[in-house]
């Protein structure tokens, strides 16, 4: 009798004792969920956040100049007459050049690295590639500025001018000076910037084709070539835009480089060799420097404009890339 | 038709030589990639080598015309990269592993991981400018307090992906022993997946600190930049970013000299770390 109460003590004892590690693990449990789910949160918000900021920074400016703003090209600290067209044009144009080479570029080392290498070179030809996104934007405005440029200036700029800037209607986008430094030279270095980026969604991209697909191209007697051009890059189109997204988005926002070879000029002109500013490095070289309220204020404009276009520009790039990856779900 | 498969058969001859032009220009493009990597590698290493003498590291930076070193930059950067990592590393871990783990396929792990893809790319001048706003407005004066929030704002994005996608490696039937054994879901995460997952999200952070070493936009108007040896978190911080964009704009040669240094060691650093993640993932996986 007595051995069966001591052992009934123990037993519910250790029975307290169980529910009170449950307990603890219950609350434990909901407070682990509970804290990833807060810092979760906190990311979604984070963008929210920084547009609302922006807006509350630069509506000074949004207030005074409105949508004008947006199609002015005077630029003057001392009147406080502000519009953002030369930045916005500048932008544009150079992340286009940017793609114009960045696009055939990556779309050969994809095609390469997928096609062509052998696979002992893939790895390493493919971590070359991505180093070149690795390398730090200011050391491509160096580099740019005290090496690129004067190279371009003396052989390139010359040479350009002297054929396509004779050309009837495309020659006024080569004219005047050649300086060196300016929306051609910053496009260039762009493009040489975005490649990585571009390539390595391309080749991922390239690599969701089916089997089944290039092989079944090749036994009909297909060459490489049209494999990947008649049947890999219809499959992957999708993708492959959605990596130019990408890249698109990094070019409108890349700023250190930029802002070491554009030339920082407020002024508007067609021709790609002369020197213009962006967005990004408008904000770089001014932003510290930036007295009164108005000043400021339509800088933070500059910046909410920009966070929106690439936004806009990357999320699009994000909606592409996962409407292939869906199909490629539903498919197999 | 009797040439049909033969070398004489035009059209076969001219699919041949597409074939063989856009092979080769292929191989040519990345060749023309990899002209530009070594390009500005060579440059480096040869206008930065003459620069790194033991002075760069044990003197600060000097006024126009004398002789100095980047000790205070190198030192601002290390504080900053460092509280910036120590920052944003536990928020992205931990919202990497909210996705992972409990939000999976949801509509708030959805669009979280879709925000997340945007800022991982957005640029990096605009959170300058929105630490700016949120923080050195308010306390109306630059510090290396504000760098490393803007750093850690530029880590988050990426740790939360590699967060993410290493814990979703992590197979399941790892999660259903532990479960099977009463281990309760926190514990489950905590020893068993971070463990199983330990390389990747490693190396998540490791190319997070990689990432922020060379950010320079998003320092110019935070920790903006400081002439002299601080470690004072709460002041303007020199950084070596922010001290080449200066010094190599300069006009005088000490300067750029000083500016092909801090190039050179920072862009070493980075590679080294990069190749370093990427190797250790490698071998892992």
């Amino acid at each position: 009798m007595s051995v069966n109460t001591h052992e009934l003590v123990e037993r519910q004892a250790q029975a307290a004792s169980d529910r009170a590690t449950s307990w603890r693990n219950t609350v434990m449990d909901g407070l682990f969920r509970n804290l990833t789910r807060l810092f979760a949160l906190l990311v979604l918000c984070l963008l929210a956040a920084i547009f609302v900021s922006l807006v509350i920074g630069g509506w000074t400016a949004i207030e005074k100049f409105g949508p004008r703003f947006l199609v002015t090209e005077e630029w003057n600290p001392v009147t406080e007459d502000f519009g953002a067209l030369v930045p916005i044009y500048g932008t544009l144009v150079t992340s286009l050049i940017a793609l114009l080479i960045a696009l055939p570029v990556s779309f050969g080392i994809a095609l390469f690295l997928t096609e062509l290498a052998p696979t002992w070179l893939r790895r390493p030809l493919g971590m070359a590639i991505e180093l070149l996104a690795a390398i730090p934007s200011i050391i491509y405005g160096m580099w740019g500025l005290f090496v690129f440029a004067p190279v371009f200036q003396r052989y390139a700029e010359p040479a350009i001018k002297a054929t396509l800037g004779n050309l009837p209607g495309v020659g006024a986008l080569f004219s005047g000076p050649p300086m060196g430094i300016g929306m051609l030279t910053a496009g260039i270095i762009l493009g040489i910037m975005v490649i990585p980026f571009i390539a390595a969604v391309m080749r991922d991209v390239f690599e969701l084709a089916p089997p089944m697909l290039k092989e079944s191209a090749h036994a009909l007697g297909a060459t490489t070539w049209e494999v990947v051009w008649k049947v890999v890059l219809p499959y992957t189109k999708i993708g492959v835009v959605g990596g130019v997204m990408l890249g698109l988005g990094r070019a409108l926002g890349e700023t250190m480089a930029v802002t070491f070879v554009i030339g920082n000029a407020h002024e508007l002109s067609l021709s790609l060799l002369a020197p213009g500013n962006s967005i990004a490095s408008a904000l770089a070289n001014e932003f510290t420097e930036a007295v009164g309220d108005i000043y400021a204020s339509a800088l933070i404009e500059l910046g909410l404009i920009l966070f929106l276009i690439t936004s806009i520009v990357l999320a699009l790039s994000k909606l592409l890339l996962a409407r292939l990856a869906k199909r490629e779900g539903t498919q197999t | 038709m009797s040439y049909a498969k033969t070398a004489e058969n035009p059209i076969y001859r001219r699919r041949r030589r597409t074939n063989v032009l856009m092979l080769s220009l292929s191989s040519g493009t990345v060749v023309f990639g990899l002209f530009w990597l070594a390009w500005i590698l060579i440059v480096l290493l040869m206008e930065g080598t003459d620069s790194l003498r033991p002075a760069l590291f044990s003197e600060s930076t000097p006024p126009p015309g004398a002789a100095g070193g980047l000790a205070n930059a190198i030192v601002g950067s290390l504080l900053m990269v460092g509280f910036g990592t120590l920052i944003g590393t536990p928020v992205g871990i931990f919202a990497g592993t909210y996705l992972a783990e409990y939000g999976k396929t949801s509509v708030l792990a959805r669009a979280t991981r879709f925000i997340n893809d945007v800022l991982l790319s957005a640029p990096s001048i605009v959170i300058g400018l929105f630490i700016y706003a949120v923080y050195v407005a308010k306390v109306k004066h630059f510090s290396g307090w504000a760098g490393s929030l803007a750093l850690a704002i530029i880590v988050v994005p990426v740790v939360v992906r590699t967060t993410d996608d290493m814990l979703r490696l992590v197979p399941n039937s790892l999660r259903e022993a532990a479960v099977a054994l009463g281990c309760p879901q926190w514990k489950m995460i905590t020893a068993i997946c971070y463990r199983a997952a330990r390389a990747g999200i490693g190396t998540g952070v490791l190319l997070a600190i990689a990432r922020i070493s060379g950010e320079t936009a998003p320092l110019l108007f935070t920790a903006l930049n400081n002439q002299f040896f601080s470690t004072d978190m709460n002041q303007p911080m020199a950084n070596l970013p922010v001290v080449i964009f200066q010094f190599a704009m300069s006009p005088y040669d000490e300067w750029h000299r000083l500016a092909w240094g801090g190039a050179a060691l920072i862009t070493l650093s980075v590679l080294g770390l990069n190749i370093l993640a990427r190797t250790l993932l490698a071998r892992k996986t």
